[in-house]
């Protein structure tokens, strides 16, 4: 940001419209953001804080500010402004907005500083901290983590509540009525005695001269007229007629496109390369070579996107070696030489698990290994980035989750300072996590610092995605268990190695810093379940292996889940306990946890003796993740043809429900998510290289093999949770653990394609 | 530079629209880089998640996979199977049923139902498990099945 810029934004701050100030608290009132809306406004409207914008016609926009990848984020975040604003969903548009610090996901910021990442103290939490350094990282203006509800809660309630305030001090003066005299209904202001009604939009540029509410007050839960209610989704009409909202659907003006062909071998460089036959592609007009932290290769050029395409199949490119092991097998044995020696981290120790196994006789003991693959994310919309390097100004247009990293992370690439990139946020085919990565940005940027200034739209085809991924990472996890028949174990001890998120993360996004101790991600999910036994132990130890992993819808607890939920279901059938009888008794200091249990046993009707000796079985599974508790049931019928999943009961205590369909429906796509990389999804090494390429080798489950989804919400524990994620850890263990009660057959290593059939 | 083709014309929406002069061009890439219809969603290209499913003559065609040299009839895609100001029922029963989560499957969606309705005008769960093969990683199939047959019952009233 120039000086000007600052200087005109802090002053028209100063002046008018610092009522965001007080939206979220003090430190806004000392010194406060500038209104990144400040330099969006079209003519007339006016701007009251970051998070609404009107018109004089009275058109109402709301900011959102959050990505929207199908989690229905914007709608319910719009909801709490206008919930406050007294609007209803029909009478405002909603914008992501720019990019912005302003934006910071607040709730994890106490540092308000624009540039918390140089700062010594940062670099220090995130190097020593027992916390997940990319909590901080994520503190940034980001999408992830099912964060954006709580984040949102307070500050979008409160700058609708403040606008609103705002708008009815105007209106007092306009009329010459107390304010506590009028009212608010459907974006007017009406004076109930004279019948007089004023519209925002006639309000707006008077009220934004005026001095900010100094006390605000919310409204109560029990008038809210949107929140706790289920709404049409605002993004839905868009997406129903093929609207161009999307990243690959940028368009502009002189646009010229382009594609990448990275290294397959992680780590690996060309050792030779021909571009003859690619230039000899009609269309395609430049290769060039790409060096970035996120990856090696070539960057193709063309006239349009099929020409890219075959471009990038007719360059000639020989590779280097990869810097892992080439095969499975030896990358795997890096994994069960973690599990042989000594962990690295102990995250859990309740009791003394070392002393009361080395006690126990063996026949007590029961052991189990269990392992889990590499997963791509697959979004749908394979991924994609436009930008334009015209002038000194660098533009990015990218479907992503973390556009203030972008800023960070691309400038020094053009070099310009971070504020002189503009990033503009398209609606995102999908997130999942693969989108807080910065490699698709990285590539489409140094390709158009060889276009002349014209803007290059850069798509990577469905081979490039899925090989090119930061992979949710293998693990494998040694469990072993004290045995008490008839009751819950004695002991649990686990000992888990993986790799660390965190450091592949940080090595590739900030190549300078080297983040060291232990890594919350690779245990979530496993180390804090809410679940009571006496000697209880979780440790890891982090596999070192240059395979990029990254955050994988529910992260930790997307593999977590299954090695914990079928291990308890081993003990339970081990000690003659039915598995829901026993999660009861382990979980009884949790009343949300027995909510969830019991709400999920009602619902499909539990009985540990369902169906036994015929071809179907139950498989129950409980997770706790990102703030909401999830009980899933999920039945089976081992048919002639393979596995038919019937049926899934999801119970779901999230603390607040604000929009319960939506809520539902995440609960849903987090099962489906779960469910289709259970059955059948891994990814594969031979030869250095990633084998899957596209879905044929890397599918999803389709419509015929869906079940029947049944989601019931519970709102009794006293804080929110999220919902994009949670729905998927139960999906997995409840699946296997239904495979087992029908089939007999105790599947411990995913997908579980691997030992049995699908139909 | 490449030499001037002659340009080729195809009935797309009901209109005549030239599409370029690469007759080995799939028509996705020639309605979203030439044409200019984005719609049409590019998530594939080798005809296995259908995100590019358009119709020809009426028959639903994956659209990453067919030249467009070898299309030999009028195309429709999800531009014309209505608007924001003039929803289809199937659109609108998407709407009811809030179908969409992040959307990008859903214009192949939209367009294997259309077909399947029109073949089909009450589909029982077997039909619409054979024709709706598309890809939705969003995991929206339950409500898909459920807006399918919400415009089956509207059509028919
Ligand atoms: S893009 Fe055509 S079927 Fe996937
Ligand atoms: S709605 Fe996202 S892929 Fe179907």
């Amino acid at each position: 940001m120039n000086i000007r810029k600052i200087a005109r934004r802090t002053f028209l701050i100063g002046a008018t419209a610092i009522a965001g100030g007080l939206a979220v608290g003090y430190y806004y009132v000392r010194k406060p953001y500038p209104n990144p809306l400040e330099d969006e406004l079209s003519e007339g409207e006016v701007t009251f804080n970051p998070y609404v914008k009107i018109a004089p016609d009275n058109t109402i926009t709301i900011i959102t500010a959050r990505a929207e990848m199908g989690q229905g984020v914007q709608t319910t975040l719009a909801a709490m402004v206008a919930e406050e604003l007294d609007v209803t969903l029909d009478q405002i548009k909603v914008e992501h907005g720019p990019a912005d610090w302003t934006y910071f996901n607040s709730a994890m910021m106490e540092d308000a500083s624009p540039f918390p990442f140089l700062d010594e103290s940062f670099i220090v939490e995130v190097t020593r901290s027992m916390m997940p350094p990319i909590a901080k990282l994520l503190g940034i203006q980001a999408t992830g983590g099912s964060s954006s509800m709580k984040d949102g809660y307070d500050k979008m309630r409160q700058s609708g509540c403040a606008a609103r305030l705002l708008l009815i001090a105007a209106a007092s003066q306009e009329l010459g009525i107390d304010a506590a005299g009028l009212k608010t209904e459907n974006g007017s202001i009406i004076d109930p005695t004279s019948g007089q009604s004023i519209t925002y939009g006639e309000l707006a540029a008077k009220a934004a001269t005026l001095e900010p509410p100094s006390k605000l007050v919310l409204r109560k839960k029990s008038d809210w007229k949107l929140l706790g209610k289920s709404q049409r989704r605002t993004d839905i009409p868009a997406k129903v007629t093929g609207q161009p909202i999307y990243g690959i659907d940028v368009d502009l003006p002189e646009m010229i496109y382009g594609t990448v062909k990275m290294s397959p071998r992680f780590g690996a460089n060309a050792i030779f390369h021909d571009d003859k036959a690619a230039l000899a592609v009609p269309g395609v007009t430049a290769v060039i070579p790409l060096e970035t932290p996120a990856g090696s290769g070539f960057g193709i050029i063309a006239e349009n996107t099929w020409a890219a395409f075959k471009g990038a199949e007719a360059l000639e490119v020989k590779w280097g070696e990869a810097d892992h092991p080439p095969e499975d097998e030896g990358i795997y044995a890096l994994f069960d030489k973690a599990l042989s020696s000594t962990p690295h981290n102990i995250m859990r120790n309740d009791g003394n698990a070392e002393t009361v196994f080395a006690d126990a006789p063996r026949e007590v003991i029961l052991s189990a290994e269990y392992r889990v693959p590499w997963l791509a994310h697959a979004c749908m919309e394979p991924m994609n980035a436009t930008a334009r390097w015209k002038d000194g100004v660098l533009d990015i247009w990218a479907p992503n989750q973390a556009p203030t990293l972008i800023q960070m992370t691309v400038s020094g690439l053009v070099g310009v300072a971070s504020e002189d990139v503009n990033v503009h946020i398209t609606t995102l085919g999908g997130g999942f996590g693969r989108r807080l990565e910065m490699d698709f940005v990285q590539y489409a940027v140094e390709m158009a610092k060889h276009t002349e200034g014209k803007p290059i739209k850069v798509t990577w085809t469905r081979e490039e995605d899925t090989s090119h991924d930061a992979y949710r990472p293998a693990a494998k996890t040694k469990l072993r268990a004290l045995l008490n028949p008839g009751t819950i174990p004695t002991a649990l001890d686990i000992h888990l190695a993986t790799p660390s998120i965190i450091k592949s993360f940080m090595g590739r996004t900030f190549p300078m810093l080297s983040p060291a101790g232990p890594d919350r991600t690779m245990v979530d999910g496993l180390f804090d379940q809410p679940y009571t036994i006496e000697n209880y132990r979780v440790s890891t130890s982090k596999v070192d292996v240059n395979i990029p992993v990254g955050f994988w819808r529910s992260v930790g607890a997307s593999h977590t889940a299954y090695v914990h939920e079928c291990f308890l279901d081993e003990i339970a059938e081990k000690s003659e306990m039915d598995p829901l009888a026993m999660r009861l008794e382990l979980a009884k200091e949790y009343p949300a946890a027995l909510g969830v249990l019991n709400k999920v046993a009602e619902m499909c009707v539990w009985d540990n003796n369902f169906a036994k000796n015929s071809t179907r079985g139950r498989g129950l599974a409980l997770s706790l993740s990102f703030g909401t508790w999830v009980a899933e049931v999920v039945q089976v019928n081992a048919t002639e043809d393979g596995i038919v999943i019937e049926n899934v009961w999801c119970a779901t205590e999230i603390g607040e429900a604000l929009d319960p369909d939506n809520i539902k429906a995440q609960m849903m796509s987090g099962i489906v998510f779960g469910l289709s990389a259970a059955m059948g999804q891994e990814i594969t090494f031979s030869d250095g290289m990633v084998e899957q390429q596209n879905f044929d080798g890397f599918d999803v489950m389709r419509m015929h093999q869906c079940p029947t989804i049944e989601v019931e919400i519970l709102e009794t524990y006293h804080k929110m949770g999220g919902a994009g994620e949670p729905g998927t850890p139960p999906a997995a263990p409840a699946l296997a653990n239904a495979i087992y009660a029908a089939t007999g057959k105790r599947i411990r290593a995913l997908p579980l394609s691997s030992e049995t059939d699908f139909a | 530079m490449r030499e001037a083709q002659a340009k080729m014309q195809l009935e797309i929406n009901g209109k005549p629209t030239e599409v370029g002069d690469d007759a080995e061009m799939p028509l996705l890439w020639a309605l979203r880089d030439i044409v200019g219809l984005k719609g049409t969603k590019f998530g594939c290209g080798i005809a296995a998640c259908g995100a590019c499913t358009v119709h020809i003559d009426g028959e639903p065609v994956r659209s990453c996979q067919m030249p467009i040299g070898e299309v030999s009839g009028a195309v429709t895609t999800i531009e014309a199977l209505g608007t924001l100001e003039n929803l289809s029922i199937l659109q609108q029963a998407w709407i009811d049923e809030q179908v969409p989560q992040c959307g990008y499957c859903q214009s192949g969606q939209l367009m294997a139902a259309s077909a399947l309705l029109r073949d089909k005008p009450k589909p029982t769960d077997a039909d619409i498990d054979e024709a709706m093969t598309n890809l939705c990683r969003c995991g929206t199939y339950p409500r898909i099945r459920a807006a399918i047959k919400l415009a089956a019952s509207k059509m028919g009233a």
